[in-house]
């Protein structure tokens, strides 16, 4: 029997209401946000009475409307191309040997710990030079120059967004069995197949996190983005802060309680696919014996050439779909 | 020498392999029969898993060539090679249902829908896991999860089985089951089977032949009779099983018998050493295994039919099943013997600790080693 410690009531008192600290520190000013988003006044702090009017004024708002859905485009390609390149990456950094291999693997995480404005103003320089370059290549006028805009970001935010991709691919690479895919070796699959059959599918909770990690990042990303962006596209961050620095309009708190449910509604909708597939694969079934050595039930061999040959390809995907569905 | 081109023959031929500057296997020679159940027993970091692994066609051999069924695979990567192997963390697809998992060799090689619907079926029959296609891995017993992993390399009708430690993960009883079910199996598919353990036990109820390694080198090959009663060295004796190691010298003998000295000064007959028999004051280790060690009050052994030694009974530890002596000789050293315990008798009559005892064996029930 192990000795209870005296002092155990007093750091429970203290970690619990620390832990309630924190909460109320991170969502009392979104509830704030929300309630301000229903409120009639227009300015300041006071409740002058529910409303929806922002909620339809947005629907006129038409900077704010291009802003987001400039946004949400670039946030679709960096993150696409992201997962590719940061999942190629990890496997590279992980599983090839390779001269300099070390070194590799420390200079991919730069982009996570270097300064934004430092990456911004780099961004820029180069930037401001290859398009300079180009323009003069094309004998293109100052008129019809090509400017920043969606390019540059969706490059920016492909460049920051691969490095956490791969540092969370990596993550579950480091946890993989090995003989996975040494097994699928085995069994007569190449590279490739191997690759697609076992490696993706048995790292896919990591790819589909490094995705929502990476589409977040480029959505909310606000420093990096003001300096490659030009004036044919602006983000929403920019949009938003631009409108801010006018006048404190509330139809930023409206677009803002949208954007704040949609990305709950989708981490929830993630986490809650992944414990349904965890748990399907992992729940034992109460209908057969304990050991289950000679249980033949009498429907197996009815039910065997269906489940043989329903999941042609890897049944990760209908899975992830079937399961979220409630 | 020609290698077998019988379906399911293994020939290593001069295979060493180096990591760095270690060598993990050094000129190992191994000829493995078709339809053989062929252990690879040694201590962790003997190199019998990176022979395996060779054979796998996971390790490339840094010297050497590597044959199945007659065939050079040294340079053929492991997805094309006959072979496959059931991994020792059974690395079953967790993603894949069992049947799915079963089907995976037989997918990849693009056989036809019905044969692999049919052959997975008669796969998990042959494992006893009928019924479970639609589970998942994790949803399995490690038991079961083993015989999945079975059933997943078999299906394919590899020429050769690679079995890796498969036994390892499992519990004693499960373990012990096993053993007879990969038996049963190996007599069912009439496979080759090479098989990787630690485990003595495992190797010699399983096994038609046992390779004994250490240090990467094949220190004996032979049968578990063989390499049980006729060590070829210190180090398989030690290593199979309980055994009392006596230093002597060759003070003289024949082809016959070997004449031995011991340090306490008792002078023995033994088997002969190898055809040419051992120069006088070669240094010898006398191998008898506790059981076949007799024990009685002093001068009652029967000097010419046995080996005795005289010495002080230090010991009885009841163990249950057998009780064991520990007698001292006049230099210090120790033999054991063990006797299983009989209702109602002392298994060592009325012999007690502190006793002058003989120690005797037939002779022919020691060999000598180095």
């Amino acid at each position: 029997m192990s000795r209870r410690h005296p002092g155990t009531r007093m750091p429970k008192l203290a970690i619990g209401s620390a832990s309630a600290l924190v909460y109320v520190f991170f969502y009392v000013p979104v509830a704030v946000l929300v309630l301000f988003s229903f409120n009639q006044a227009r300015t300041g702090g006071r409740w002058a009475g529910f409303t929806t009017d922002w909620y339809s004024a947005l629907a006129d708002n038409d900077r704010l409307l291009t802003a987001t859905w400039n946004s949400l485009f670039i946030a679709i390609i960096s993150t696409a191309i992201a997962v590719v390149l940061g999942t190629m990456l990890s496997l590279a950094l992980d599983r090839r040997v390779f001269r300099g291999r070390t070194a590799a693997q420390q200079v991919v995480y730069l982009p996570v710990i270097a300064p934004e404005i430092v990456t911004g103003v780099a961004l820029l320089a180069f930037f401001s030079l290859t398009l300079g370059r180009l323009n003069d290549m094309l004998g293109r006028s100052a008129q019809d120059a090509i400017r920043m805009g969606r390019p540059t970001i969706i490059i920016a935010h492909v460049a920051f967004c691969t490095a956490f991709v791969a540092l969370v691919v990596r993550a579950s690479l480091r946890t993989l069995d090995p003989s996975l895919e040494e097994a699928a070796q085995d069994l007569g699959a190449n590279g490739w197949t191997t690759f697609w059959r076992v490696t993706l599918p048995a790292i896919m909770p990591g790819v589909l996190g490094g995705a929502l990690l990476a589409f977040t990042l480029s959505l909310d990303n606000f420093v990096i983005t003001f300096f490659v962006s030009g004036p044919g596209a602006t983000t929403l961050p920019i949009e938003v802060f631009g409108q801010l620095r006018r006048t404190i309009s509330p139809e930023v708190n409206a677009i803002s309680t949208l954007i704040f449910g949609a990305s709950t509604l989708l981490l929830t909708g993630a986490l809650g696919i992944q414990s349904a597939v965890s748990r399907r694969r992992s729940r034992p079934d109460g209908d057969s014996g304990p050991d289950g050595a000679a249980v033949a039930r009498p429907d197996a061999g009815l039910r065997n050439p269906d489940a043989g040959a329903s999941h042609k390809s890897y049944p990760s995907n209908p899975q992830l779909i079937g399961g979220g569905k409630p | 020498m020609e290698p077998n081109h019988e379906r399911g023959t293994v020939s290593l031929r001069e295979v060493t392999k180096r990591f760095g500057d270690t060598l993990a296997v050094a000129a190992v020679d191994l000829e493995v029969k078709a339809g053989e159940f062929i252990s690879l027993l040694g201590p962790s970091g003997c190199g019998k898993t990176t022979t395996l692994r060779m054979i796998s066609g996971f390790e490339h051999p840094s010297e050497g060539r590597v044959f199945i069924s007659g065939r050079d695979v040294t340079d053929t990567p492991a997805h094309r090679r006959t072979v496959n192997s059931v991994f020792q963390s059974y690395a079953l697809f967790g993603h894949m249902t069992v049947a799915d998992n079963v089907a995976f060799g037989l997918r990849v090689k693009r056989r036809d829908k019905k044969t692999i619907e049919a052959k997975v079926h008669e796969a998990l029959d042959l494992v006893q896991l009928l019924g479970f296609q639609s589970r998942y891995p994790g949803q399995l017993s490690g038991g079961q999860q083993q015989r999945v992993a079975l059933a997943r390399a078999v299906v394919n009708e590899p020429e050769v089985l690679l079995l890796d430690e498969p036994l390892s993960a499992l519990d004693l009883k499960l373990r012990q089951a096993m053993r007879f079910e990969l038996t049963r199996l190996h007599g069912d598919l009439g496979m080759t089977f090479v098989f990787v353990t630690h485990d003595q036990t495992e190797a010699i109820t399983m096994s038609d032949r046992i390779a004994v390694m250490d240090q990467g080198r094949i220190h004996q090959l032979g049968t578990p009779v063989d390499i049980y009663e006729r060590p070829a060295s210190r180090f398989v004796a030690e290593f199979i099983g309980e055994v009392n190691m006596l230093e002597a010298a060759v003070v003289g003998g024949d082809g016959a018998r070997t004449e031995v000295l011991l340090p306490s000064g008792h002078r023995l007959t033994c088997a002969p050493v190898g055809a040419d028999g051992l120069s006088p004051g070669a240094p010898v280790v006398i191998a008898v295994r506790p059981q076949r060690v007799l024990l009685a009050p002093e001068g009652e052994i029967d000097p010419g039919g046995h080996a005795v030694v005289t010495g002080e009974l230090r010991e009885l530890l009841f163990l249950g099943d057998s009780t064991r002596g520990t007698v001292r000789l006049a230099d210090g050293s120790e033999l054991v013997a063990t006797r299983y315990n009989e209702a109602g008798t002392h298994p060592f009559g009325l012999l007690r600790p502190g006793d002058r005892v003989d120690a005797g064996w037939r002779h022919g029930a020691a060999c000598l080693v180095e």
